[in-house]
């Protein structure tokens, strides 16, 4: 009897050793209904990076879904509930971001068959229905919005909520949606979802860049997209660039395969 | 300094003019007494939220006075057990007390005929989790009403619910909106003969708002009408004689918007609503505009920022008006509407009170929408007043917001000169009691937001405290004279409703946590008691089975102006709660969330 007191106590070490070597968790604030960016199947790009992001850190992803609206961070990151947003404009305010591991553009989302339109300043929008991505109200909306109004072209333009309606299967699609079924000539979305809702359609669409404009008073149409962890956690942040600059490869082909719409600086990921 | 200091001699010297004008008020024969529906003999009990249809808030019970409101002391308390916003108001019918939480929205009925007020029952809705992530502004409930042994109340998660008030039992429960689509319901319902009037929050997602009314014994909707689109839905028809040329037209609701932008207008209907029984209307306020912004929507953007008065069995608009067209500023217009009759230039008039987030207290005609008065009740430079031949609200060019412009300086801030905080009338003193904030804003810098995945810019809206360094007050207001009789100044905005009794005692609370009991004739400070939190809801008072006067009030800090507490909001982020956040970073050192009813009587 006194001879499996220590064997027993070998087993327990190694069983708490294993527990410890696993218990390294990736906590992932997240939107389980937002593609193409997250979605509780784990068929967002997001997803798949944050995946990646795991693999490098020795850690398994876990979850905490939370919609994406307004007290996201709050409820998620900021109320320590998970540690990690992978998608986060760089250099947002409320958090910590990571070097930025893409950049986008504002995209015209457009028939194949449809001219193609060249700026905002292009005289075809003041002919064209055009579909934008709404926000909120007064001096809080995309930068399309906020450009189009700028140059008075109101009368042809219709919103589309960026929440859509979150009892469906993506939110976010009928904005481009629109475009393919002919109910608006042009929309005006945001890169990754431009990409990826466009490449879903039947009919053929292209997708060109909202070129910067030289208009006084323009918001800009092009944002780094970053990694988020919360103020304080400076080394962890440091961690993430050094996994996203060793899974750069990777993490291109997953952005390529989701049609996500490039404009990285020459030289900023370097 | 200099300018402040300007500010400061104009706000010493206004008490003083307008207690002359008080005492002239008292003397004339004809001073405005409240509608014969809301004058009967007072039955000590307290049935909806602003008291009766007339919306008064005003309680004939007068044994606590201005001599003995010193000697006040804690009856019993009750925890509610969230510790959200609490804005509802403690409702007492046959003996009973009942109170809706914050989300959960959980109704409890106590008995008073009991030592200490124990819980008899209480009814759990269990609304959608996900509701709170939809609610703008705090998962706040403004309470319940009760009718014809019925207790009426609106859920987060878009149901109107109605309660047997002696078993608690559910008599049915009505689907009125949809979470997914942004709608959840904030409201106290109203409750009108045999029907219940709800409506809608949630204009910042999309919603196009409405109103309606439900049957109070099927929970059938009755009628629905839209705050935009064309007249069929704003139901609209034949008899809609609004006063100004500017609400004439046809499907306006469309046309003072550019193409389709209506469908997702906003104007929802979160607030007061107040009915006359002798008109048979029904008023209420509608929201601002959205979600678009001020530059996207060229027009009037009807019927957005304004009232309506409606036939309360059809729904079809008598008239309407609005308070802000074109709003800018996020300037609902939802506020109370009380129901007095005056004598106006020699000639009887019907009207109704409203204290609007833009700054002026609204006197119309209320069975013809004509505006005989507005006259501001807090310090206002984003406009210079209203055009009483037109009705429009006259903007000041400088003090309006752009993207990308730094614009310092707009008084008053969104929540206004006044939010959702109900005010009180006293046909004893003639006057109202307007608690109200003192708020303004700078636009300024754009960054870079991010929401479903999005990357959106803006100007940051930053809130703070309006000249004279104050954040609220609760003045004392001769709407005859169109005069500030005194006003109180208060840290933090007065986020409570007012109550006034017939003792000439005026009680509310701040956002610190005290509840104050001021001379109703001369504001001084009677008493006051501090609660566990800072009190955002609406006082009231009743008679006990013991024949005592009891004073009822919700502690538990939130809503809009509290959310920084409440939601353990980063002070680092003055932009959260919609900028509210800069202009509230100290409340956190003075308060702590809560949820607890305090009950109150002399000895």
């Amino acid at each position: 009897m006194s001879s499996a007191f220590p064997r027993l106590a070998v087993i327990a070490l190694l069983v708490c050793g294993t527990a410890a070597a696993e218990a390294r968790e990736l906590r992932v604030c997240a939107d389980p209904n937002n593609r193409p960016f997250s979605a509780e199947d784990g068929s967002g790009m997001e997803n798949k990076i944050a995946e990646l992001i795991g693999e490098e850190l020795g850690a398994k992803v876990r979850y905490t879904w939370f919609a994406q609206r307004r007290g996201f961070l709050r409820n998620t990151l900021n109320a320590g509930n998970c540690d990690l947003v992978p998608g986060i404009p760089a250099k947002m305010e409320m958090l910590r971001t990571t070097r930025a591991y893409y950049r986008s553009s504002y995209m015209f989302v457009r028939k194949e068959s449809t001219p193609k339109i060249e700026s905002l300043d292009d005289p075809a929008l003041k002919r064209m229905k055009i579909g934008v991505q709404l926000i909120g109200k007064d001096a809080t909306n995309t930068p399309p919005v906020h450009a189009l109004a700028h140059r008075g072209i109101t009368q042809n333009v219709r919103g589309f909520m960026v929440y859509g309606d979150y009892e469906s299967v993506d939110p976010v699609s009928p904005v481009v949606e629109a475009v393919a079924s002919g109910g608006i000539d042009v929309a005006i979305v945001w890169g990754p979802q431009a990409g990826y809702f466009a490449a879903k359609q039947k009919v053929k669409l292209a997708i060109d860049p909202v070129p910067p404009s030289g208009l006084d008073g323009d918001p800009p149409m092009r944002f780094g997209i970053a990694m988020g962890v919360r103020k304080s956690d400076s080394d962890f942040a440091a961690e993430i660039d050094r996994a996203l600059a060793a899974r750069r490869a990777d993490i291109d082909a997953i952005l390529a395969a989701y049609h996500v719409p490039r404009f990285d600086e020459p030289g900023a990921q370097k | 300094m200099l300018q402040k200091s300007r500010w400061m001699a104009l706000l010493a010297s206004a008490p003083l003019c307008a207690l002359a004008t008080f005492s002239l008020a008292q003397d004339e024969a004809g001073k405005p007494v409240p509608p014969p529906f809301a004058a009967g003999p007072e039955d000590g009990q307290w049935t909806m939220p602003a008291k009766n249809v007339a919306s008064t808030r005003y309680s004939d019970l007068g044994e606590i006075t201005t001599d003995n409101a010193k000697n006040l002391k804690v009856a019993f308390t009750f925890s509610l057990g969230y510790n959200k916003g609490q804005e509802a108001a403690p409702l007492v019918i046959d003996n009973m007390m009942y109170i809706v939480s914050s989300y959960p929205n959980v109704l409890y009925a106590l008995d008073l005929t009991k030592p200490g007020a124990p819980l008899k029952w209480k009814y759990e809705p269990k609304p959608a989790a996900a509701s709170q992530g939809v609610a703008c502004c705090d998962v706040v409930n403004r309470g319940a009403a009760y009718a014809n042994g019925k207790l009426f109340f609106n859920t987060l998660d878009d149901f109107t619910i109605a309660i047997d008030a002696k078993t608690g039992k559910e008599a049915w429960r009505t689907k009125m909106g949809d979470i997914n689509k942004g709608e959840t319901m904030t409201m106290a319902p109203l409750v009108m003969k045999d029907k219940v009037f709800v409506g809608d929050s949630g204009g910042e997602m999309g919603v196009r708002g409405w109103a309606a009314v439900l049957d109070q014994n099927t929970g059938n909707i009755v009628w629905r009408a839209y705050s935009t689109g064309p007249d069929s839905e704003a139901l609209i028809g034949a008899d809609f004689k609004p006063f100004y040329d500017s609400d004439k037209g046809k499907d306006l609701g469309v046309s003072s918007w550019p193409a389709d932008a209506w469908r997702q207008g906003g104007g929802t209907v979160w607030g007061w609503a107040s009915y006359d029984p002798d008109l048979n209307l029904v008023y209420y306020g509608t929201a601002n505009p959205g979600p678009w912004n001020a530059d996207m929507r060229p027009g009037d953007n009807k019927w957005t920022s304004g009232i309506f008065a409606r036939d309360a069995d059809s729904g079809q608009a008598r008239w309407f008006y609005q308070f802000s067209p074109h709003d800018i500023f996020d300037h609902d217009g939802v506020n109370e509407n009380i129901l007095v009759d005056i004598q106006w230039k020699g000639q009887s008039r019907k009207v109704l009170l409203h204290p609007d987030r833009n700054g002026y207290l609204y006197m119309i005609d209320r069975s013809n929408g004509e505006v005989l008065s507005a006259n501001a009740f807090d310090y206002i430079n984003s406009s210079t007043g209203v055009d009483l031949k037109t009705g429009r609200l006259q903007y000041v060019k400088e003090k309006e917001t752009k993207p990308n412009e730094v614009v310092r300086d707009i008084c008053p801030a969104p929540p206004g000169a006044k939010d959702w905080q109900p005010t009180s009338f006293s046909p004893k003193t003639g006057l109202l009691y307007i608690p109200h904030n003192h708020l303004c804003m700078d636009m300024e810098e754009v960054e870079v937001g991010y929401i479903e995945g999005t990357p959106y810019v803006g100007a940051n809206v930053h809130m703070k405290p309006g000249p004279g360094g104050h954040r609220g007050a609760v003045s004392a207001f001769d709407f005859m004279a169109g005069k500030e009789v005194w006003s109180v100044k208060e840290n933090f905005p007065a986020w409570s409703g007012a109550l006034a009794t017939g003792g000439n005692v005026v009680f509310y609370g701040t956002m610190e946590g005290w509840f104050k009991a001021l001379d109703a004739k001369t504001g001084a400070l009677l008493w006051q008691f501090k609660t566990g939190s800072g009190i955002i809801s609406q006082p009231t008072t009743y008679k006990g089975p013991d024949g005592k006067q009891y004073l009822a009030v919700l502690s538990g800090v939130g809503g809009w102006a509290g959310a920084i507490v409440s939601g353990q909001l980063d002070k680092r982020d003055g932009t959260s709660a919609l900028g509210f956040v800069n202009a509230m970073k100290d409340l956190p050192d003075v308060t702590t969330p809560g949820g607890e009813l305090y009950v109150f009587s002399l000895p």
